[in-house]
């Protein structure tokens, strides 16, 4: 965990008391909507279908127990009792009243949270691995540099009216938790020769109308480095990027037109006025911001516990853990994912009672740390084995232990047209009668690994782009109608999905995907050929020919 | 539109001409980029200072030959939203060393001010009264600030290197 000192402390009461005064001033009419709109952007204040929505900042993933109980409080005292997991480690309320923002903000604040830039176009929570710290093989945890960036790009006096919303994310496995190829800059932690702490930089991800996998720019930018090499790529983006439409002004559209090389010429050119300057860092500003990350006292635990062994004996006990439970750096403690895509309803909303039930549970068994992941799901990143079984009756008491993770019914959808000003489709009714068709957890286990994204829009919130299987809502004639790609996916293989056929009806959308499934399992060599396996194996067209044939 | 100089509400002693109004003998002139670099040497020559309206899409090295000799630099935020200006004034104070004036007009809020006194303006044409006004205690707002710019604020992260070393002695 990250512990605030007075300093930052200091920053996130400030920002409060501004927002204080600027929701004053638009409540009294100094302001005009118009005017305001951009400052409550910076705040993570939306103007949705029917109320103001509320996106809170959950920097690199990681929550404090304390922290998970402000939510709940949040949740409980100025919105209707949950909040929604997004997809980009930030928590969303549905139904906040304007004038109690700056308290809900307050409250927050006093456990070091906050909502500074989470929407508007700025530079984003910074994201990362959810694993981060605990992930066997990590080369270093990445939220030592995540929160570096973090505090860099908070209420940064040069680029905070970029041409368009900025997204940055960090991972230090071999295997992408972080999504980083589709985001602004993605960075790839690694080590060079000498065992220097650097970077693989790459710049140009994103999905919405025109979905570009990010370009690698630099294969290796040195840690000491990295500020200003970030600070010079928005320069020229802040400069140079398109500002006439807004569908063409994410820095994407930038390093596309100008092509990767001249682009990072530019870069190049901007970085060598500015490397040797107060930007970088030295190697003391990284221990101080390390020394504030705490980390458990883990003790020496045996890696295959009597209690563990016992358990086994019951078989929901056996279906969770195989699904949810995965390996920790230290053998005696596990990473437990939470799933919150229950059958049949929203993926990623808690409720306020969950949430608090799960801070009392991270205190009990996870030294009071929560991580959020990019898939709408939370996990407990230092669960003792032994300690395993407890857990799981506790959760699933909760209705916290489905056995689905990764599996077909853990769906990343957004809220669509349900609560979205944007979206032309409903993306919720889609996903909840998708977790009903395949609920039989036998038959999600036999279909195995598979990502179903779900968009109500074009901006592509769901990630449709890089599902497994994508779902993108769109309006024609003033119905719904849906366009369905496949081989899409998000991680370091990160590839866009290809359309399966024409557009289908909101009530046919499942039968499509039961179609594909059905497919994958005729097509696949074996069971453990995963479905991207065998879509990348055989392409789109007998997907197509078996979806199409009866239609 | 109230013109905010050395923290308070102040007289502008510069007249804005157009592309095409006639040159006054003497007295302060802010004139367009175009006309600048058009009529520099005339310019130059008359009594009264000079200062240029620079646009947000122009290069801004274009400006270098002529820093010694102007008084203000305006850079223009046509909307709040568009940010190009601030990189401006970044290059123009930190990587050109201008030490004249540096203006922000346009769409200018109070909600900017700490932003713009970062990047390294100095004279505000706020759109509305109270704003300007309300200077001062707006641009106090905040005492953090964690990225390192030109206008010389110490940032968090080097303050607390201070608050390391001082607690670090007699220890």
């Amino acid at each position: 965990m990250y512990a605030y000192d007075e300093i930052d402390r200091t920053l996130v009461n400030e920002r409060v008391s501004e927002f204080r005064d600027q929701v004053k001033r638009r409540l009294s009419g100094e302001l005009t909507e118009d005017e305001f709109k951009i400052l409550r952007l910076q705040n993570g204040v939306y103007l949705q279908l029917h109320a103001y929505m509320f996106r809170v900042a959950i920097p690199y993933g990681t929550l404090a127990s304390n922290q998970l109980r402000a939510l709940a409080h949040v949740a409980r005292k100025y919105d209707r009792g949950y909040g929604h997991f997004t997809t980009r480690q930030n928590i969303q309320f549905n139904w906040i009243k304007l004038a109690e923002l700056p308290d809900a903000l307050a409250d927050l604040a006093e456990v070091g949270i906050h909502a500074m830039q989470t929407s508007g176009n700025n530079m984003r929570n910074v994201t990362s691995d959810q694993w981060a710290g605990v992930a066997p093989g990590e080369i270093e945890d990445p939220r030592i540099w995540s929160e570096l960036i973090r505090q860099h790009t908070t209420l940064h006096p040069e680029f905070s009216f970029l041409p368009r919303k900025f997204k940055i994310a960090i991972t230090a496995s071999d295997h992408d938790r972080a999504a980083i190829k589709i985001h602004d800059i993605g960075l790839r932690l690694i080590k060079n020769e000498k065992g220097e702490t650097g970077f693989e930089v790459l710049v140009g991800g994103g999905l919405g109308r025109t979905p570009f996998i990010a370009k690698t720019i630099k294969h290796f930018v040195h840690g000491r480095d990295i500020l200003s090499y970030i600070e010079a790529i928005l320069r020229v983006y802040n400069q140079y990027g398109r500002r006439d439409n807004i569908y063409k002004a994410r820095i994407k559209i930038l390093v596309h037109e100008l092509g990767i090389e001249k682009f990072s010429r530019e870069v190049e050119e901007e970085w060598q006025h500015i490397r040797n300057s107060s930007l970088q860092i030295d190697d003391e500003v990284i221990e101080d911001i390390r020394s504030r990350f705490t980390y458990p006292a883990y003790e020496k635990l045996p890696h295959n516990p009597d209690e563990l062994r016992q358990a086994a004996a019951d078989p929901d006990f056996e279906a969770w853990r195989k699904n949810s439970v995965a390996p920790h750096k230290n053998p005696g403690y596990s990473i437990v994912t939470i799933s919150l895509k229950p059958i049949g309803a929203p993926p990623g909303d808690a409720t306020a009672e969950q949430m608090d039930a799960l801070a009392d549970l991270a205190d009990k068994y996870s030294f009071g740390e929560i991580r959020v992941g990019h898939e709408q799901n939370l996990a407990l990143p230092h669960v003792a084995k032994r300690d395993l079984p407890g857990l799981w009756k506790a959760l699933d008491k909760l209705g916290l232990a489905t056995p689905n993770v990764n599996l077909i019914t853990d769906i990343i959808a957004c809220p669509g047209l349900d609560y979205c000003s944007l979206a032309n489709a409903r993306s919720i009714p889609i996903a909840q009668e998708l977790t009903r068709r395949f609920a039989n957890h036998e038959l999600a286990n036999l279909i195995g690994r598979l990502h179903i994204n779900i968009s109500g829009c074009i901006n592509a919130c769901g990630h449709h782009h890089v599902g497994h299987i994508g779902i993108l809502g769109v309006e024609k004639n003033g119905e719904e109608v849906y366009q369905i790609t496949i081989g899409g996916r998000a991680d370091e293989s990160a590839a866009l999905g290809n359309l399966i056929g024409p557009g289908v009806k909101f009530d046919e959308v499942a039968d499509v995907v039961e179609d594909i499934v059905e497919a994958y399992l005729a097509l696949r060599e074996r069971p453990e050929e995963l479905f991207m396996d065998t879509v990348k194996r055989l392409g789109v067209e007998p997907f197509k020919e078996r979806v199409y044939a009866t239609r | 539109m109230p013109l905010v100089n050395g923290g308070k509400i102040a007289d502008d002693s510069f007249v804005k001409l157009a592309v095409d109004t006639p040159l006054p003998e003497s007295g302060d002139v802010l004139v367009p980029a175009e006309r600048f670099i058009g009529e520099v040497d005339t310019l130059l020559k008359r009594a009264g200072k000079v200062g240029v309206i620079w646009p947000n899409n122009r290069d801004i090295a274009e400006l270098v030959p002529y820093l010694g000799k102007i008084a203000v630099v305006a850079l223009v935020f046509p909307t709040f939203r568009d940010g190009r200006a601030y990189s401006q004034a970044r290059l123009l104070r930190e990587r050109y060393n201008y030490r004249g004036e540096l203006r922000a007009t346009g769409q200018v809020l109070r909600d900017q001010f700490v932003f713009m006194l970062r990047a390294g303006f100095d004279s505000f044409e706020v759109k509305k009264q109270a704003d300007a006004e309300a200077f001062m205690q707006t641009a106090k707002r905040y005492s953090v600030f964690y990225q390192p710019t030109g206008d010389g604020r110490i940032t968090a992260l080097h303050r607390r290197m201070q608050l390391r070393h001082s607690e670090g002695v007699g220890t």
